[in-house]
């Protein structure tokens, strides 16, 4: 039953983000990647990680794409530019053989992990993926890393303000 | 259990999504493009983070994925306001043209 829902929602995710890669206007990109986003929550669910799924939904989906939409917006950018699949000309020996390596690295981890033995996981308790538990253990063993990550949100903001701010000089 | 995802599954997934941001990043021209591909990169790990936590019964793992979401969250701010304050120099979004650093 749940392979029945993960191979329509994973090919989704994977459509999905190669139509970010294909389409020439980046309008199209970024509505994909909602998609693709959309769909990845809904892996989450079918991992029974509840919270990460809400999580997906309001940061990626919400947030930062609504700021993706919000730049491509204000760029204004022109929806078909010819040159969407240029490569520098210098460089197109080395983009061609690395686009190949990726793909045939891609190959060589499908072989090793179609045949390895990970079929027999841990019974998943009620708990799993609630917010009690996440919240209990990013309290208790993650103190700092949570201290740290709020004093790396204010730079970026500050960041953020200063970078865009009208003179930059 | 009957019709349970196996881990394979995920992790194959998981690999898909990072193989395609990788691609993104190498053959695509467009800034912004570029930057979504790095976002498919972060959620393809997220996406094996979770897997093993899941497989193994464990809350690190998703503590790490939030934290990679925090992170994400940061660093596309940083990086759209770069890309602005870029824009302004230089009214273009084309990788190839912003080469005044290159000696």
């Amino acid at each position: 039953m749940e392979l029945l829902i993960f191979y329509p929602l994973a090919g989704f995710c994977v459509v999905m983000a190669l139509g970010v890669i294909v389409s020439s206007s980046p309008i199209n990109s970024a509505i994909s990647l909602i998609a693709m986003m959309l769909g990845l929550a809904g892996v989450f669910v079918l991992q029974q990680a509840h919270f990460l799924a809400i999580l997906q939904v309001i940061v990626y989906a919400g947030a930062i794409m609504v700021l993706f939409m919000f730049v491509i917006m204000l760029l204004n950018l022109k929806s078909a530019e010819e040159d969407t699949w240029s490569i520098r000309p210098q460089n197109t020996y080395v983009s061609v053989l690395t686009g190949f390596l990726a793909l045939g690295a891609l190959y060589k981890i499908a072989c090793v992990i179609g045949q390895a033995e990970l079929n027999s996981p841990a019974a998943v308790p009620d708990d799993f993926g609630t917010v009690v538990r996440i919240g209990t253990t990013l309290f208790t063993d993650f103190v700092l890393p949570f201290e740290v990550a709020s004093i790396l949100l204010l730079a970026a903001m500050v960041g953020a303000v200063v970078l865009a701010k009208n003179k930059i000089d | 259990m009957d019709g349970f995802v196996p881990l394979n599954h995920y992790l194959l997934l998981s690999a898909t999504l990072f193989v395609i941001g990788v691609l993104g990043v190498l053959l695509r021209r467009n800034v912004i493009v570029v930057f979504m591909s790095v976002e498919i990169m972060l959620n393809a790990v997220n996406i094996s983070l979770i897997a093993f936590d899941h497989y193994l019964n464990n809350s690190d793992g998703q503590v790490f994925s939030f934290m990679v979401m925090c992170v994400a969250a940061a660093e596309v701010s940083v990086g759209l306001a770069i890309i602005i304050a870029m824009f302004r120099n230089k009214p273009t979004v084309n990788l190839d043209e912003f080469n005044i650093l290159k000696w």
